[in-house]
């Protein structure tokens, strides 16, 4: 007897649930030959909006996280991965139309980021901060400290190394992210989602959205609420307008990157998202 | 004659050796600008100090070009350690002139002397003391081995600290291998020209430092010419993202350090003498006119009568005047469109219902002055909680828990400054975690060190000045376009994977 399939719902991901786009709209996703796979969520304005409360009311939360505790739960999301391996392959191969030799390759290197992202969250803050000698009785600390709600447009080329090269180092310090899926791939983010939401990722730290970033990354980048902007994979829209709009609230801005190895693991990409706090305390004179 | 009457004590201007025309400081050389000419006054009694030039479109292109020129030739080849030199000789010959640079700058700036004297001047000579040290140490400043210079910077400052934000441009620019071209504020060029002459007495080879004078529009122009390749702003949060926008797109490297609203917060515990002294010094210091001031005190409630009645006594006390006089405490408000913005926001306060005390000091008669003022029963929608004054005008709220100081101080948009004053060690450190500022004072306010990184939050701007970090915003890692990575996992494995449009037409493994 044969068993009948059954498929999927792919939905968005936001404060730890997954629902439906609330404008109903969906985007029919088809493998590289052309099949019928699922009918994604098409994020709208609304949607985003959502995803940045989301983030916004998880920041404290997750920032306020011991460095320890993130490690773990950074490198739980790797462990999580690592087990479902099999499943990520088949879905990169039936979207994506590459090898399984390459889609395992690309799953591989997105657990193996993980964990090296997982290593740093007790060591960025011995790398970056240092104390000052400054010219007085003052002890003097220099730290840094996440920037807050991070807006992604994730690499667009690969479906889920990728998005994971552009979402992993932002949460690192406890930022809290809003990460627009790759538009043509955008499946293997939403699977990804399920693991993060099995990994005791708190709900909020990661929201993921699929459909247009030429149409979501507008309203991320205008939004009050976003601290810093990363367009790695907004190269194919009007990215330079996008610029202009976060400069309205000052946000931080990573420009696009080309090339398949976009986001490419760096402490330069966990440290871009912080800022450095300078602490100065009087010391009483003996 | 009271205790409080002191005879004047006015540093004498027989120091100044100023001219009455200045040019364009470009390519080595004093230039006519081919902009309309202007005064530049002295706040205090409003009498024409000198002739200032405006630098147009030409200038400016003539000044990038030279600074262009220098980058090429001389200063991206020198080593680090004659850079280093260079910028050593600049930090002594700053000391040797201290004294008229302080001079110049009360006067043109209407600062008290003893602020010019004793802050402004000693941190610009320690300034380039420090980031001299850095130029041949640069494999060490946290970018990789070997990081590279970014070109020509264009660097705009403002008025409240001429000289001093001077310093801080042109000192780490200058030893990450920069050269420079740097817009003065229009109102306070004066030290910026004598700073051209110690230039040239430092023998520092012509066009590694050039400066253009002029108003807004000059500023402008230099930060969108295509010939830089670094933005660096002090300055107002409105100005700051005029900049930010114009830069979108380029690749100018960017950094602005912008307006704040900083919040004071004085515990129950606080030592009472040290919080007087520290909110004082924190709001009336050059007249108020400081990005990182605590206009926001926010005091808890069980103290608020025994501080405020402390602040008022202790108020009365300082000395406002001329700013030359060595017993001045409140020198000159800097301009007067400077006066009308603090009249009219002041005007606001006392409209929206806060209560408002001035000290009661005698106003010269020439000049712009602005007497120092509280304000009491401020709520945090009013708009003096929440407009940047940039003058001598303290706003106090109050708190009854740590959390409530905590969200008052973080409700606004900017986040440069923050302090905090309790005997608690425990406390503080974990209200300063809570902040959302770049630099906190504990127990102090309004300190500053060139081994010190300052910046700020949010729409205070970013990157930072000061320290090693200071570094990090002009220069890029050696090959900047390939990561560091060495440790990492990567590249190899992806990088292999074949191109895109062959990856695509590799189907056949579809379920």
């Amino acid at each position: 007897m044969t068993h009948l399939a059954v498929p999927k719902t792919y939905k968005l991901f936001i404060g730890g649930k997954f629902p439906r786009s609330e404008s109903g709209r969906t985007v029919e996703v088809r493998t590289a030959s052309g099949d019928f796979i699922a009918n994604a969520a098409k994020a709208s304005r609304k949607d985003a909006r959502d995803a940045v409360v989301a983030a916004r009311a998880a920041l404290s939360g997750w920032a306020g996280a011991t460095a320890y505790n993130r490690g773990q739960v950074l490198y739980r999301i790797a462990e999580l991965l690592d087990g479902r391996r099999g499943q990520f392959i088949d879905e990169i191969v039936q979207l994506e139309g590459v090898s399984a030799r390459d889609a395992a390759a690309q799953v591989d290197e997105a657990v193996d980021r993980w964990v090296w992202y997982a290593g740093w969250t007790d060591k960025f803050a011995q790398v970056a901060g240092n104390a000052n000698p400054v010219a007085g009785p003052y002890f003097n600390l220099s730290v840094p400290e996440p920037t807050g709600v991070v807006a992604v447009v994730v690499p667009q080329e690969t479906s889920l190394l990728g998005f994971v090269s552009a979402v992993a180092p932002p949460l690192v310090s406890g930022n809290t992210v809003v990460a627009v899926a790759s538009e043509r791939f955008p499946l293997p983010a939403i699977s990804l989602a399920e693991v993060l939401a099995t990994s005791d990722v708190p709900g909020g730290v990661v929201n993921v959205l699929t459909g247009s970033p030429a149409e979501l990354a507008p309203w991320l980048a205008a939004h009050a609420d976003v601290n810093a902007l990363d367009l790695v994979g907004a190269g194919d829209t009007d990215w330079v307008d996008l610029q202009i709009a976060a400069a309205e609230t000052l946000k931080r801005v990573l420009p696009p990157e080309q090339g398949d190895d976009a986001a490419a693991p760096s402490l330069d990409r966990i440290l871009a998202f912080t800022e450095t706090k300078t602490v100065w305390h009087t010391k009483s004179l003996l | 004659m009271s205790f409080l009457e002191y005879a004047p004590a006015p540093e004498s201007k027989a120091i100044l050796n100023l001219k009455s025309e200045y040019g364009l400081f470009i390519d080595g050389e004093f230039v006519d600008g081919r902009g309309e000419a202007f005064a530049t006054i002295s706040p205090a009694d409003e009498q024409r100090i000198a002739t200032i030039s405006t630098a147009d479109a030409a200038d400016v292109d003539d000044a990038v070009a030279a600074a262009r020129r220098a980058y090429e030739n001389v200063w991206s080849r020198m080593s680090g350690r004659d850079r280093g030199k260079y910028l050593y000789r600049i930090a002594r010959l700053v000391q040797e002139r201290s004294r008229e640079l302080a001079v110049a700058e009360s006067l043109d700036n209407g600062k008290p002397i003893k602020e010019s004297r004793d802050v402004d001047v000693p941190l610009v000579a320690a300034w380039f003391f420090y980031y001299a040290g850095w130029a041949d140490k640069l494999d060490h400043a946290g970018l990789g081995p070997a990081p590279r210079s970014l070109g020509v910077a264009g660097q705009v400052i403002p008025w409240n600290f001429p000289l001093l934000m001077l310093s801080w441009k042109i000192a780490p620019a200058l030893a990450a291998g920069n050269t420079v071209v740097l817009k003065p504020a229009e109102t306070t060029s004066l030290t910026a020209l004598l700073f051209a002459e110690i230039v040239q007495q430092a023998d520092l080879p012509a066009g590694v430092v050039n400066i253009v004078t002029g108003a807004g529009e000059t500023g402008r122009t230099l930060v969108e010419h295509p010939g830089i390749d670094k933005v660096a702003f002090t300055g107002s949060t409105a100005v700051g993202r005029q900049i930010a926008r114009s830069v979108a797109g380029t690749h100018k490297k960017l950094t602005l350090e912008l307006g704040g609203k900083a919040a004071n917060i004085v515990f129950d515990d606080a030592p009472i003498d040290q919080a007087i002294e520290g909110i004082v010094n924190g709001i009336f210091f050059n007249q108020g006119h400081v990005c990182c001031a605590g206009s926001r005190l926010l005091v808890q409630e069980s103290i608020h009568d025994e501080v405020i009645e402390r602040l008022k006594s202790r108020l009365s006390t300082l000395r406002l005047g001329d700013p030359l006089d060595k017993n001045t405490d409140i020198g000159a408000i800097n301009s007067a469109e400077q006066l009308q913005r603090i009249r009219e926001l002041t005007a606001v306060g006392e409209a929206e219902g806060a209560e408002r005390w001035s000290a009661d000091c005698v106003i010269p008669e020439n000049g712009f002055w602005f007497a120092p003022t509280i304000f009491t029963n401020v709520s945090t929608s009013h708009r003096i909680a929440r407009d940047e004054i940039f003058g001598p005008v303290l706003s106090v709220l109050t708190f009854r828990t740590p959390a409530e100081a905590i969200a008052k101080a973080n409700n606004t948009p900017y986040g440069l400054s923050a302090g905090i004053w309790s005997d608690k060690g425990s406390r503080i450190l974990a209200v300063a975690d809570k902040l959302r500022a770049g630099v906190i004072w504990a127990n102090t306010f309004n300190r500053f060190d060139p081994a010190s990184p300052f910046g700020g939050y949010k729409e205070s701007g970013y990157g930072r000045e000061g320290g090693r970090h200071g570094l990090a915003a002009y220069l890029a890692p050696a090959a900047s376009s390939a990561p560091r990575a060495e440790a990492a996992p990567s590249a190899g494995r992806v990088a292999a994977k074949p191109p895109r449009s062959s990856r695509r037409s590799t189907k056949g493994t579809d379920k």
